[in-house]
């Protein structure tokens, strides 16, 4: 199962590289991770995605409290939460095709923000799923190329994302 | 009041207590070691960066204040790195200063440039780069209530040559570190409190596994109540040895790969396991797929990541051992475990029959004797370091700790060359208490050079050497496990008492038994540095032994007794 954490760390250099090599140095593999800007300036957001089957969350939850820049991680996986990835994907089209790609965006909602002689750049927000599901029908066209951001994830609700108990 | 960077650093190691600096100069710390002059901290010249390293941690360990180590850029910082993993690993609180190069050539490859943040960085509890000096009083006043706060650790601060120069304005803060992201955990919540009362009030045959953590928190007499209060045993790992005395009829001893028999049994059969401030490493486990197969697990610790790291627990207490100890006590009745503890008894007594301590004297000279010997003389009064090696499990085994923070010894890192650099350390917090370092003769020619810091600095330790020539840790295993080939494990040396007298040390060399007490009493007597090197038994093993990957109960052990 897929367990989603998001941790509030302190938006100063290298704190990036700190989380990355805890990770590396106790064989945690990810499955994503977001960076990002948070409403507080002096406080980055990461938003961590991975597969419990292969990490346990709550280890990997212990060990970031040990880097002293992580202010607050909490596991969002069983909690009222919204998440989106953003996915831009590059699909051959010629003109006769390009209607039709188009259509199929249309049905996701998805945007094409780029048209070249040979190919269009759709972009995409929404779950991972809905991603997946776009990249399924858009394959037999030729994915010329694919970019995610990864997952960023926030609790519904008045909670500011800070976990109730502080502190662990 | 406008300092330089240099003199701010010393302002605020004088604030945090800071009379000891063990380093090594190099361009990029001169501004910082002139400094000094005009401050009452002492620079300990080392001959190697490693050998400060290991002072700082001795220094550290033996006192519980923080240790610092200081050291240039480049090869200077990177030769720190065996001491920094080794503070690491055994949860040292160690401040380690480096001179890093002008903060506009940081990138550039410049002369002796390392990127030692990068380095240390899987090393450290935390580390700072520092390139203004506006940032150092901050910076510092962090490092060192991140070093001896929580978890104890090694935190590295990394200071450009320009910082060090550059004059600012100074005002110590005043108030409270306070870091948002950094809150030690004290008291253990009541819900687990009460479901650990509840395990502790229905076990049968509980044991107290207790660690490091003990003596980091200072939780002995706590400790001491709880055992005797609830009549459990107690076991203890390599660096918990001291926090429950060794003579009381609940110290089982050490437990794990080289710990006693009684202790491991005791393990494997109990109904409840009590580690306290401990982290189950694999060499106190043997194979986790046997371990403590009928015992519900309590597992106190102030670090959570400690939890089903290894050992999946029952109840976790977090925060500091002492506070949770002290909270716990009076949850808790009387109990009697006479019964448990009478099956103990039975095992202790098949060890006794296989200690070669009990052997009777033969024309051999073994090292646990050597060792016994000198506990005796010394009447368990000496701190004593150690290298790492047989001489150091002979050492937890022989010199039996009846008092906290008198063995100070390389456990999780398992650094070689530990053992007289760590003395030094130690004689620096303690100058009115005999220090001993016992060393192996491999562990101790990867320190040798530390022998003119002793002379310098006419440091009263007194070095005992183990001498088997052999790596002798190493030789057991392939005698054991690779049908006696003797790979890369048989070592020469100097002649130990030529060469310590080359630094002016007086020494001596024995190889018999008889000999042990006279040599002792000349060591004991003459101040100063003194060697004292003893031949023992080539090719004598560490008993018992847990093989990797078996059972903790499954134990090579002494072959059966033959009285000579």
């Amino acid at each position: 199962m897929q367990h989603t954490l998001i941790a509030k760390v302190e938006n100063i250099p290298g704190v990036l590289n700190r989380v990355a090599s805890l990770f590396r140095r106790r064989n945690f593999n990810i499955d994503s991770l977001n960076v990002g800007r948070s409403e507080n300036p002096k406080v980055s957001r990461m938003t961590i995605v991975i597969d419990n089957n292969a990490v346990d969350a709550a280890k990997v939850q212990s060990n970031l409290y040990k880097l002293v820049n992580v202010i607050d991680v909490q596991d969002v996986t069983n909690q009222p939460v919204v998440s989106r990835d953003l996915a831009l994907i590059k699909v051959a089209a010629t003109a006769e095709k390009r209607h039709e790609i188009t259509n199929l965006a249309n049905i996701f909602r998805a945007n094409v923000i780029d048209v070249g002689t040979d190919s269009v750049i759709i972009e995409i927000t929404g779950t991972v799923d809905k991603i997946e599901s776009l990249m399924e029908l858009l394959r037999p066209f030729g994915i010329l190329e694919m970019v995610t951001t990864g997952q960023v994830a926030m609790l519904r609700g008045k909670s500011n994302g800070t976990s109730p108990n502080g502190h662990h | 009041m406008k300092l330089s960077g240099a003199e701010i650093v010393m302002e605020c190691l004088v604030r945090e207590g800071v009379e000891t600096i063990f380093g090594y100069p190099g361009g990029a710390t001169m501004p910082m070691l002139d400094a000094m002059l005009n401050y009452p901290i002492r620079h300990v010249l080392t001959r190697h960066e490693q050998g400060a390293a290991f002072a700082a941690d001795g220094y550290a360990r033996s006192s519980g204040k923080v240790g610092v180590a200081m050291a240039t850029s480049g090869p200077g910082a990177t030769n720190l790195v065996t001491g920094i993993t080794t503070a690491m690993m055994d949860s040292s609180p160690v401040v380690f200063i480096t001179g890093q190069v002008h903060s506009t050539l940081i990138g550039g490859d410049a002369f002796q440039e390392t990127d030692v943040t990068g380095i240390t960085l899987p090393i450290t509890k935390h580390n700072y780069l520092v390139t203004s000096a506006e940032e150092l009083a901050e910076v510092i006043r962090e490092a060192f209530y991140i070093a001896r706060s929580g978890r104890p650790g090694p935190v590295l601060i990394d200071i450009c040559k320009d910082a060090q120069i550059e004059k600012v304005e100074f005002e110590y803060p005043e108030e409270e570190v306070c870091l948002p992201g950094y809150q030690p955990p004290t008291h253990a919540t009541p819900a687990s409190l009460e479901a650990a009362v509840k395990l502790i009030k229905e076990a049968k045959r509980p044991v107290i596994l207790a660690g490091h953590g003990v003596l980091m928190s200072g939780a002995m007499s706590e400790l001491y109540t709880f055992a005797e209060k609830t009549q459990t045993p107690v076991a203890l790992t390599l660096l918990g040895l001291g926090s429950f005395p060794a003579g009381h009829p609940y110290n089982l001893g050490m437990m794990g790969m080289h710990g006693t028999a009684h202790s491991n049994l005791a393990i494997q059969n109990a109904d409840l396991i009590l580690a306290f401030g401990m982290r189950f490493d694999d060499r106190v486990t043997g194979t986790l797929r046997t371990y403590a197969p009928r015992a519900k697990k309590i597992h106190v610790d102030i670090d959570a990541s400690e939890f089903n790291k290894n050992v999946t627990i029952d109840v976790a207490l977090l925060g500091d051992l002492r506070a949770i100890l002290a909270d716990l006590n009076p949850k808790l009745e009387t109990m009697d475990h006479q019964e448990w503890l009478q099956k103990i008894q039975t095992w202790v007594q098949e060890s006794n029959d296989r200690d070669i301590l009990y052997w009777e004297n033969s024309d051999k000279l073994h090292a646990a004797h050597v060792i016994h010997d000198f506990w005796q003389q010394s009447r368990g009064e000496a701190i004593v370091t150690t290298g790492v090696g047989q001489h150091q499990m002979w050492t937890a085994q022989y010199y039996r700790q009846e008092k906290p923070y008198q063995l100070i010894t390389s456990g999780g890192a398992g650094s070689m060359g530990f053992g007289m650099p760590s003395a030094l350390g130690a004689w620096f917090a303690h100058k009115d208490r005999e220090i001993w370092a016992i060393e192996g003769d491999g562990s101790f020619q990867m320190s040798l050079n530390e022998l003119a810091t002793l002379t310098q600095e006419n440091a009263n330790v007194k070095i005992l050497v183990i001498n088997n020539r052999y790596l002798g840790m190493v030789r057991q295993w392939q005698e054991f496990f690779f049908d006696k080939r003797y790979a890369a494990t048989p070592i020469t040396g100097p002649d130990f008492v030529k060469l310590a007298e080359a630094y002016g040390i007086p020494a001596v060399a024995v190889s018999e038994r008889g000999q042990i007490k006279n040599a002792l009493d000349f060591a004991h007597n003459t101040p100063g540095p003194v060697l004292v090197e003893f031949k023992v038994e080539q090719e004598d093993c560490v008993y018992p032994m847990v093989p990797t990957g078996a059972a903790l109960d499954e134990m090579l052990l002494r072959p059966s007794l033959v009285r000579v």
